[in-house]
């Protein structure tokens, strides 16, 4: 009886598990935590679906690993924020098209005692080497994502390499990175949407902003049918023109943290 | 001989129980020999109690005449076309995590016996040996003497031509004692060789028809067990008897 | 008071909320479901392991023993190597699915219920094999008879296989991707919420975990000690 039991349990479960995995329409996209964490997705991707009638299923991860899942066929669709590395994948035909999205800047945030005096800076690059030269501790990412590859160009530019026991390399996104960097007291660069939504700053505060250079572009990618046949192209494609088209790019614009709009649309 | 030996002499039995013969049989590791070189054949009706001191090779003996151990040398065979039905009961009784009735019901699903049948023959077995009230007892649960008749029960519902028993009773009080000698008795009384290994000479004088004495790894003697008792061949068989402590 | 990770589990529980359960359930679901997987598979492959000689026996042994420590993520990133389209297995389509993570899990279970069952196996067939030989058991038939008779220790196996499981991550955000929804599980949702800054949501989040897990082995602890008193 109780073997009987546990085999119909078992049964039920399974097909409920496979259910979950087939509802109606949907499609996979891969994206960045920063536009996850921030709560972007939650605001607009209901939106897209009382228009479309798509549910977009979103695997959050680091930008590298998100061109890897689309490279191998996993996704759906793409949607990151590092315009040379989509670019290379439309060139080596993984995609067959980018559209810009939305932008938003990077930021860089600090102890409230600010020992480096970054406040103080007028360029991205004056806050960078004031940091290198107070050798005050820099929590950088250091997981070869959109965001740390802009952070290294950052280094570059103001003729700085960095190195030693104040430059820390976490290996980890962008959240893990802001958790490490408030109980070090440490400088971090972050992208804006993450850090206004972070909830854990402790003693750390958005020191500067603005500088051109700190630009952050987002970009979607539409994925070729050609490598990759078995994709919902369809179901896709109207997630890519609804992104660029003027009811997404208000529901991006609309979207709100604290009262700070997190993501700007510039889709052409 | 006696007057009880006489009688079990004297019962019919309902075929001759298989003969078992040991042909040079030998076993051993892989320096040492640790039984045999020996010959000897079981014929008459049993029951056969094995003797000897302790660490002697009695329980080798019954395990290469059982075939858990097969020897390195020699030959182990039995009269007749097949293998007799053999059951086997050990010192420390093997029972299973479950009940007494499950036991039994487990041997006889084991042996093939129709699910339908199997409890009512587990019952029947456990009466006979005074077990019926603990049927659903837990079989772990139950004393020495209890979990012994118990391995007996298991047996009997197999009705083997051939029963070992491994010392059954030297872990047992004298009343548990009596109740295992009295089922070893049903068994030979149904025509079931008994070959059963002791040490205690007493339960020796009462049970056995005829002794193999094992000494040191080697049969020593085999006689009837009036001849064996009164007038001992060998020199240790006589230190043996007499109570002395024989290497 | 939202700061206390306490009030947060209360809370969360009080309030019933639907996210939460939702996240609960599916973690339930699936550890369970890997678990039981796991251990059809795993307790016979053990028993086996216990019951037969043969050439390369002791490296498998030694295998399972250590594939109980295979770390989660790397069981996740296999997995995910064969589940992928890329991969050998991609057709089916099973990436970022709650069956991707069942199975994932039981690859992750089934070292520990094997290994841990062929050990008792074992000791029992000390015990008990000149019995069964005795008694006319092939090695095979052995083998029903030598699992039942070890259930406790089984259970107890069973509940190590469920708490490693239970507490994994790795292996399901590798393979689940945790999307919302879908495939987020307790462990992923606390590892989010803790990127998020949100410390006193996440370890609410662990606590309701560690809540569940423990009414779980609560139960099993009382049907073993029923169980146990009738069977002796």
């Amino acid at each position: 009886m109780k073997k009987n039991l546990t085999l119909i349990l078992a049964g039920l479960t399974t097909l409920g598990l496979a259910a979950g995995a087939s509802a109606d329409d949907y499609i996979t996209l891969a994206s960045t935590t920063s536009t996850e964490n921030s709560g972007l997705f939650d605001a607009i991707l209901p939106q897209f679906r009382d228009a479309t009638g798509i549910e977009v299923r979103v695997v959050a991860v680091g930008t590298g690993q998100a061109f890897e899942i689309a490279r191998r066929g996993d996704a759906d669709s793409l949607l990151v924020h590092d315009t040379a590395g989509e670019q290379r994948f439309v060139a080596n035909g993984y995609a067959t098209e980018r559209a810009d999205v939305m932008y938003n800047d990077f930021v860089v945030i600090g102890p409230a005692s600010d020992p480096a005096n970054v406040a103080q800076a007028r360029t991205a690059a004056g806050a960078f080497s004031s940091i290198a030269e107070a050798q005050a501790p820099f929590a950088s990412r250091g997981d070869d994502s959109g965001t740390n590859r802009a952070e290294l160009r950052l280094w570059e530019n103001a003729g700085v390499e960095p190195g030693g026991d104040w430059y820390r390399e976490l290996g980890s996104g962008m959240g893990p990175t802001l958790n490490t960097a408030a109980a070090m007291d440490a400088y971090v660069m972050s992208d804006r949407a993450t850090w206004v939504a972070f909830a854990n700053p402790q003693n750390l505060k958005l020191l500067f902003a603005g500088d051109e250079v700190l630009f952050n572009q987002y970009g979607s990618l539409l994925l070729s049918a050609d490598k990759h046949p078995h994709l919902k192209h369809d179901l896709a494609a109207q997630w890519h023109r609804w992104l660029v088209s003027e009811e997404g790019q208000e529901a991006i614009a609309e979207f709100r943290v604290d009262g700070q709009q997190l993501f700007f649309p510039n889709a052409k | 001989m006696t007057s009880f030996n006489a009688a079990l002499n004297a019962a019919p039995t309902l075929c001759p129980p298989p003969a078992l013969h040991f042909a040079e049989v030998a076993f051993s590791n892989l320096d040492k020999t640790l039984f045999g070189p020996c010959s000897f054949a079981l014929e008459g009706a049993g029951p056969t109690l094995i003797m000897g001191p302790n660490g002697a090779g009695k329980s080798l003996l019954l395990r290469l005449a059982h075939g858990l151990l097969v020897p390195t040398q020699g030959r182990v065979s039995w009269s007749g076309d097949e293998l007799p039905r053999q059951a086997m009961v050990f010192q420390q009784p093997v029972l299973l995590r479950r009940s007494a009735v499950a036991n039994i019901t487990h041997a006889l699903a084991v042996n093939g016996t129709p699910r339908k049948e199997r409890r009512k023959l587990a019952l029947r077995a456990l009466e006979r040996f005074g077990l019926a009230a603990c049927a659903d007892t837990p079989a772990r649960v139950l004393s020495g003497g209890e979990q012994q008749r118990l391995a007996l029960a298991r047996a009997w519902v197999l009705s083997p031509n051939v029963l070992f028993l491994d010392e059954p009773t030297s872990a047992l009080d004298p009343a548990a004692i009596r109740a295992v000698e009295t089922a070893v008795r049903e068994f030979h009384q149904r025509g079931t060789r008994i070959i059963m290994t002791t040490h205690d000479l007493h339960q020796a004088r009462r049970l056995a028809s005829d002794v193999l004495f094992v000494v040191g790894g080697r049969v020593r003697e085999h006689a009837g067990a009036d001849a064996f008792f009164s007038t001992p061949a060998s020199r240790e068989a006589q230190a043996f008897i007499a109570g002395e402590l024989v290497e | 008071m939202e700061d206390n990770a306490f009030y947060v589990a209360l809370s969360l529980l009080i309030n019933l909320d639907a996210t939460l359960f939702q996240i609960v359930w599916l973690s339930l679901q699936v550890s369970l479901l890997a678990v039981l997987v796991a251990a059809l598979l795993g307790f016979p492959l053990g028993a086996a392991v216990a019951l037969w000689r043969f050439p390369g026996r002791g490296a498998v042994v030694v295998a399972l023993n250590a594939l109980m420590g295979l770390p989660p993520v790397v069981a996740g990133l296999t997995v995910y190597l064969l589940l992928s389209r890329a991969g050998p297995l991609g057709e089916w389509g099973l990436l970022f699915t709650p069956a991707a993570m069942v199975i994932a899990q039981i690859v992750l279970v089934l070292p520990i219920l094997a290994a841990l069952s062929r050990q008792k196996v074992e000791e029992l067939l000390g015990e008990y094999r000149e019995q069964f030989v005795s008694l006319g058991m092939s090695r095979l038939r052995m083998m029903p008879t030598l699992l039942w008779d070890a259930r406790f220790t089984l259970l107890t196996v069973l509940l190590a296989g469920f708490g490693r499981a239970s507490a994994e991550v790795g292996a399901v955000m590798m393979v689940g991707g945790n999307i919302d929804g879908v495939t987020r599980v307790m462990t992923t949702a606390i590892v989010l919420e803790t990127s998020k800054g949100n410390l006193a949501l996440a370890l609410g989040l662990g606590i309701v975990l560690l809540t569940l897990v423990m009414v779980i082995n609560a139960g099993a602890y009382m049907v073993a000690e029923l169980a146990k008193r009738r069977m002796g």
